[in-house]
């Protein structure tokens, strides 16, 4: 048994050793993250500033004067105007306008009589995201605009059932709240499968596994003595990312220290657990970092509920989403940033977590080849 | 020369295509992606459950909840008794939204006063939530328009005014929108993986000095190393264009000679980059690092998963030397709307520029770097 110890020991610090000294592992666990952080803070994001559209008046009058007027003010909308359908219609298709408000000819008749839609949206659909919105602002927009209308002539605005709307836990509706905490399963996977499936095969390729081999290390040990410091380095990160989210970039963080450590170095087990099983597949360093993108990084991002929604996917994608460790952190993050410690939900997805870990260092442990073939 | 270059070309080819798993991680495996992700691309909300706290007994709110049910975009409605069981679905994540129905909704709505309807949205997934919100908000327009137009209080009131159109997608197909951003971004990896590890690995070898000592100039080791990645891309991709336009039924409105012509430039700058980082990297795990260093926030800056229009100016900036956001621009272009040619040269000539600056830098870093 202290044998045993020190020989994992002795591996762990080699192995740190070499990690110290190489300058991709600063990148990986430090620039990167904080580059990632740094584009979902400030830059990458779901919440439109304002989009471009053109506006095309038919026929000038006192009410399409004022729809104008309101369309200009909104803060969603930069407008150009324009006599002729065509051009607009050029601008959509080179892209340098997102849509196209047209007010027909009709519009002061039909405006106040219920009975016909007097505003035309044509949306560039290659853009599907933008093109739902803009819908939804002008519609919105329109509402209200009409609800100004109708105050302005002493009436009361026909709506009966009006909706209010609250946002719990985000209530400014900022997606740098959830896109900053997603994006730390997304540095994890990066340190614990990308680089740890290189590590092992790298040992392979330049033939010190041989070396390694002649000694008395039995397979487990040689899995824990080069996880230990991969593990410290993905928990180290970790660390960095949530300080950088909190103190940085203002985003709450609502949970407790404990939980986020606990769940972290479970996810952590589990991402470097994919990491190994992959270099027990790959033949080349090559084939170890595109099997780790595909397996481990991609999914991450798209079957996570990071940008993604899984349940508006086919089902047997779903069905896919539940072999994702990335899924169940992700909900995890988003979760003790936002809300605060969940008992039932954080508990029940660090113990799929846990078991997921397990099942993939059972499935390495038989694999790892501790003999020459 | 050529002899020299073809020889390196044939080594280069060689080395990939003779290795199995090779093989089917940079031709196999990102087509198969193609066809996987673009169903999982969506950013529709679908097939969400909703919670319902309905403490009226009247028929108006009944009519209402009928219509939450009716719906296509909830798989199931879940109702609720007390408020601290909505706090509980959507604490835990059930739910993306709730709906709380207070005790005088009809009577309100029978005196002719405005009821409320209280939306709950999950803040931890706002974007899904709040597009979520755009549709209830669909349905309780429907709801006031037709129910309350039957009663005595019906004024003629407006009724959904606006009428939207879609063009190069009119039926909103989510798979038409995802695949030329995923095309893009899959033909960016592929170029990248062979280009990156292509020197590192002789580098980490002890091969590449080799290279340096036989009579190729770095002119030919970069043309030996550059042609190998174009093909070999070039073929992924063609395999993903097929795949897309016979398989996932994406239209290809614009010109297919413009696209190849496109994707070989947007190639060149995608394997110049990777040339670059190789040549920069001593060891493969240096290089594979060093990507996704340049990969990562490329891809999150292109415009492909949040719209470039959010971005701050200066930002919006940066994304210009992107080569990435120039291409995908015009693989929407080109699939979806049959753009002009020369709005694709506006985005052409980026391209070439930046092929152009990391090819040349590449081949000087391969000298620079033994010294």
């Amino acid at each position: 048994m202290r044998q045993s110890i020190s020989r994992i020991q002795a591996l762990s610090l080699k192995e740190s050793a070499q990690v110290m000294r190489d300058p991709s592992s600063l990148i990986i666990a430090v620039i990167l993250p904080l580059t990632l952080l740094f584009l979902f803070g400030y830059g990458v994001t779901f919440d439109p500033r304002f989009y471009k559209v053109g506006l095309i008046i038919e026929q000038p009058t006192p009410e399409t004067g004022s729809f104008e007027t309101a369309l200009r003010s909104s803060r969603y909308f930069r407008v150009s105007k324009s006599r002729d359908l065509r051009t607009l219609e050029m601008k959509l298709v080179a892209g340098s306008i997102k849509g196209i408000v047209v007010l027909r000819s009709d519009f002061s008749r039909n405006a106040f009589a219920g009975n016909e839609a007097p505003i035309q949206v044509l949306v560039d659909g290659s853009d599907a995201n933008s093109a739902e919105l803009i819908q939804n602002y002008v519609r919105a927009l329109s509402l209200s605009w009409l609800e100004q209308e109708y105050l302005k002539t002493g009436e009361t605005f026909p709506e009966r059932v009006r909706i209010e709307q609250r946002i719990w836990y985000n209530a400014e509706a900022s997606s740098k709240n959830y896109l900053v905490p997603g994006s730390v399963a997304i540095i994890m996977t990066m340190i614990g499968t990308l680089l740890t499936s290189l590590v092992i095969v790298r040992e392979w390729e330049r033939g010190t596994m041989e070396a390694l081999l002649t000694t008395p290390i039995s397979a487990s040990e040689f899995l824990i003595g080069k996880t230990i410091p991969y593990f410290v380095l993905g928990m180290i990160s970790m660390g960095l990312s949530v300080g950088v989210a909190i103190f940085l970039f203002d985003v709450p963080f609502r949970g407790s220290i404990a939980m986020l450590t606990l769940t972290s170095s479970v996810f952590m087990w589990a991402s470097l657990a994919l990491g190994l099983f992959i270099s027990t597949l790959a033949s080349s360093q090559l084939v170890a970092a595109q099997v780790a993108i595909l397996s481990a990084f991609l999914p991450a991002f798209y079957f996570s509920n990071f940008v993604f929604e899984i349940d508006s996917m086919p089902v047997p994608l779903q069905w896919v989403s539940y072999f994702v460790p990335a899924k169940y952190y992700v909900s995890s993050l988003q979760t003790l940033f936002l809300v605060g410690d969940v008992p039932r939900l954080i508990g029940q997805n660090t113990a799929i977590l846990f078991v997921i870990a397990m099942l993939l260092f059972a499935a390495t442990s038989v694999r790892t080849r501790m003999t020459l073939e | 020369m050529w002899q020299r270059i073809y020889a390196l070309v044939m080594k280069e080819l060689l080395a990939s295509f003779l290795d199995k798993q090779t093989r089917m991680v940079v031709l196999v495996s990102p087509p198969f992606l193609l066809l996987i992700y673009s169903f999982a691309l969506t950013q529709e909300v679908q097939n969400v459950s909703l919670v319902i706290l309905n403490q009226d007994a009247g028929l108006a709110s009944r009519e209402l909840v009928s219509r939450f049910e009716g719906s296509s975009t909830f798989s199931t409605v879940k109702h609720v008794a007390r408020h601290e069981e909505i706090i509980k679905a959507v604490e835990e994540g059930g739910t993306l939204a709730a709906v709380h129905i207070q005790s005088d909704f009809s009577s309100k709505l029978a005196r002719g006063d405005v009821a409320e309807l209280q939306l709950i949205l999950d803040g931890r997934r706002s974007n899904a939530a709040q597009i979520l919100g755009g549709y209830i908000s669909e349905i309780v327009g429907a709801f006031n328009d037709e129910v309350i137009a039957d009663t005595k209080f019906a004024s003629p009131g407006p009724k959904g005014s606006v009428i939207a159109r879609t063009y190069f997608n009119p039926n909103f197909n989510t798979i038409w929108s995802a695949v030329p951003g995923l095309f893009a971004g899959l033909v960016a990896t592929v170029g990248f993986m062979v280009s990156s590890l292509s020197i590192a690995r002789e580098r980490e070898l002890g091969t590449f000095e080799q290279l340096l000592v036989s009579p190729l100039t770095p002119f030919e080791i970069l043309v030996g190393k550059t042609l190998p990645a174009l093909l070999i891309a070039t073929i992924s991709g063609a395999a993903m264009l097929f795949l897309g336009v016979m398989v996932l039924n994406v239209p290809l409105e614009g010109s297919l000679t413009l696209l190849f012509l496109a994707m070989t430039v947007y190639l060149l700058a995608i394997i110049g980059i990777g040339l670059f980082i190789s040549s920069l990297a001593n060891t493969q795990q240096q290089a594979i690092i060093g990507l996704f260093m340049y990969m990562v926030p490329a891809i999150l800056l292109s415009g492909y998963a949040t719209p470039i229009e959010n971005m701050p100016d200066w930002l919006q900036g940066l994304t210009q030397t992107n080569p990435i956001t120039h291409f995908i621009v015009i693989c929407r272009g080109i699939f979806l709307k049959e753009v002009p040619g020369l709005v694709i040269w506006h985005h052409l000539w980026p391209m070439i520029l930046i092929s152009l600056v990391s090819l040349s830098s590449a081949a000087w870093l391969f000298k620079k770097k033994i010294a």
